[in-house]
């Protein structure tokens, strides 16, 4: 199933794009490995996705660690830890 | 009384507490923020996630109204372009005795910090601009208030 990808911040300048959809293969079981299939993309990718304890991640717009399970997802967004306020 | 909004447009900060004030309640607190100046800072920006920054911030009130007995609850997040002195984020609270209040103001901005999608990116006089590492004192703020 198709997932929309979000990115913000420093994510997404690296990366060049705010989002994509993309088809998950069944190998990727949780947000940790989405970002290391991302980051072997190479380019920006590996740039924004190389070190995943810089990295936050919300399924379906709620906050999650970078452990939870994406099965069933429709929105994965990936960023930096916040600093609004 | 609950009122949440995120967008580009200022806000009036007096108006806000005349609201609150308002409410018949003894206390009313507030914490506004502004863009520090100094070190050649000419703007900052404010991202955030349209689709979750709404639903983020009802739920750090719903948290809030639930801890404390709350007459009153304000949070204004401004987003975009915004210059050095500018308002950024302004926090509310009315309540019948001071406790509430002001508690639940502190515990509004400091959750708001770290349980926000919000990212802040400053530029400087001299052309260079960086996004603004998360600070960990605001994770220890956020955590001093429990989960």
């Amino acid at each position: 199933m198709a997932v929309q990808l979000l990115y913000f911040a420093w994510v997404r300048e690296a990366i060049g794009r705010d989002g994509e959809s993309v088809e998950l293969p069944e190998t990727i079981v949780t947000a940790a490995d989405l970002v290391d299939w991302l980051a072997a993309r190479g380019g920006g990718y590996a740039q924004a996705f190389a070190n995943p304890s810089r990295l936050r991640a919300a399924i379906d717009q709620s906050f999650v660690q970078l452990d939870a399970p994406v099965a069933g997802a429709r929105e994965i967004a990936l960023f930096p830890p916040v600093t609004g306020g | 009384m609950r009122q949440i909004l995120v967008g580009e447009a200022d806000f009036d900060s007096a108006a806000l507490l005349g609201e609150l004030e308002s409410l018949g309640g003894g206390a009313v607190a507030s914490f506004m923020g502004v863009v520090r100046g100094g070190d050649g800072l000419t703007a900052m920006r404010l991202d955030h996630y349209p689709a979750m920054t709404e639903r983020a911030l009802a739920d750090i009130a719903v948290r809030a109204e639930a801890r404390w007995s709350l007459l009153g609850l304000v949070i204004i997040h401004r987003v975009g372009e915004l210059r050095p002195g500018e308002r950024i984020v302004f926090v509310g609270t009315a309540s019948a005795h001071r406790a509430a209040a002001l508690d639940a103001c502190h515990f509004l901005i400091d959750w708001l910090k770290t349980e926000a999608p919000f990212w802040k990116k400053e530029s400087f006089a001299d052309g260079e601009s960086r996004w603004v590492a998360a600070r960990c004192e605001d994770d220890q703020a956020t955590a001093r208030w429990g989960a």
